[in-house]
């Protein structure tokens, strides 16, 4: 843990939130409440349906049942609450999704130019903020498509940055990466949680829940089997799946 | 026979002309409904899908002949006084954009799905998600398929001259009639034709294999 979070409010909640996809039940009553500056790592079996969990706090996935708030606002499915909602929330995914016919510096001024107002000139002092901050400012001018699968992959954080939100979504930030491009990726997710930012991150990357995460959180079949601070979470998983997982996912390390 | 000479060849060339002004017309007005038709088509609303894909459907599955007559001789019957140039500028302008519709829906749902969603968590409303960020990867994918409708589009610009238009087919017909030597008008009218279209498909087949080869 790097700094309490215990003390501050609450920034999402779910409440007993349901999907289905079709006859799938994707989510089983889930409850998650996460505070402010609260870092949570998101584990599970593939599809365990935490993606989806994540997905839904952006109103990328609808849901069937149940209440999402987010600062304040619920998301009812109207456009409004949507718009508020993705203006404080930022996301990261696993196949980086950059925008590939702009360069990098185009790709971090497009929404706060479209979404928030920004001038041009605001947006890209701003993007060059952020850009410096993951450290690939000097590649400003370059199409996704020339960099490394890292750089890009801390491109789109910094454009995730550029719309200032309060909170942050990664959706497997490192799935998709070379071995040797992992540890830039998640050194750069470490600064960011060091600054404080409220961060759920869905990854399998063990070593940053435990130097990170506040709450890890392991999903099996829809549901949230297990909740434990890190320490706890890694010497003494309760659950049978808990330790399965573990067990499986370590050997590897 | 009567000699092929400059006045002979002056009057192909006007004819060219009109075939060149009738494809750039059907092509940018068919261009900016078909940008329209392709948005329809692949929008949330059914009621605006089901209306496009029965449009497209129609001027797929007619004879570009009879759309021709059809709008030639349906304008006429609104009582509106229109002149063979207009009328064939409605129906060309009309069929690319059904066929360009129909290329650009597919190139529009051909961009990766995270590209739409990546747009989405930014909080990018549809007209920028369209405008800034899918429309113009579509527009590139459909490229080839575009220059490729093109080339059709000039070649079926000769239909115009079955209703009197003067372009370079009907021009070809009349300086025909005046020199008795079809062969030889005919077969110039045809290497115009080959001339314009040749380079354009040859880029259009450049383009793709060159967009296959960077995908790989």
């Amino acid at each position: 843990m790097l700094n309490s979070a215990k003390d501050q409010p609450t920034l999402i909640s779910l409440e007993d939130v349901q999907k289905w996809y079709g006859a799938f039940h994707a989510l089983k009553s889930i409850s998650l409440s996460v505070r402010k500056g609260e870092k949570i790592v998101l584990c599970g079996p593939s599809g365990s349906g935490k993606s989806t969990l994540i997905r839904c706090i952006n109103a990328l996935e609808t849901i069937e049942e149940g209440k999402i708030v987010v600062e304040g606002q619920v998301l009812d499915g109207s456009t409004k609450s949507v718009d508020a909602i993705r203006r404080e929330v930022g996301m990261v995914f696993q196949s980086f999704n950059l925008f590939p016919h702009m360069t990098v510096l185009q790709n971090c001024t497009l929404a706060p130019m479209r979404v928030r107002g920004t001038s041009r000139t605001d947006a890209e002092r701003l993007a060059r903020k952020y850009l410096e901050r993951v450290r690939i400012l000097d590649q400003a001018e370059k199409y996704p498509a020339q960099l490394s699968g890292g750089q890009q992959q801390r491109v789109a954080i910094a454009r995730a940055l550029c719309m200032e939100p309060k909170v942050m979504l990664f959706d497997e930030p490192t799935s998709a990466l070379d071995p040797e491009m992992v540890k830039e990726v998640l050194d750069t997710m470490i600064g960011l949680a060091r600054d404080g930012m409220t961060m759920i991150c869905v990854t399998h990357e063990m070593g940053f829940a435990r130097q990170v995460a506040d709450r890890v959180i392991f999903m099996a079949s829809g549901e949230i089997v297990e909740e434990a601070e890190p320490e706890v979470f890694f010497k003494s998983p309760k659950h049978e799946r808990t330790k399965t997982f573990l067990g499986e996912i370590l050997a590897h390390h | 026979m009567g000699p092929i000479g400059e006045n002979e060849f002056f009057f192909l060339m006007q004819g060219l002309k009109w075939t060149v002004l009738l494809a750039i017309v059907g092509f940018i007005g068919g261009g900016i409904f078909g940008i329209l038709i392709a948005l329809l088509r692949t929008s949330k609303k059914k009621v605006a899908r089901t209306i496009t894909a029965g449009y497209i459907g129609v001027f797929q599955g007619t004879p570009l002949l009879m759309q021709l007559f059809v709008v030639y001789y349906g304008v006429a019957l609104l009582g509106v006084e229109v002149n063979a140039g207009i009328a064939v500028a409605i129906a060309f302008t009309l069929h690319a954009s059904a066929f360009l519709g129909e290329i650009w829906r597919g190139s529009i749902e051909a961009v990766p799905k995270g590209q739409t969603e990546a747009a989405n968590a930014l909080g990018l409303h549809y007209v920028s998600r369209m405008k800034d960020v899918i429309l113009p990867q579509a527009l590139k994918i459909s490229l080839p398929a575009t220059i490729g409708f093109l080339v059709q589009l000039i070649k079926g610009t000769s239909l115009a001259a079955i209703v009197g238009f003067i372009e370079l087919t009907r021009a070809g017909q009349i300086i025909s009639n005046q020199t008795y030597r079809p062969l030889l008008v005919f077969g110039i009218v045809a290497a115009i034709y080959f001339i314009i279209c040749w380079p354009l498909s040859h880029a259009g087949s450049g383009l793709e294999k060159r967009m296959a080869k960077a995908a790989r």
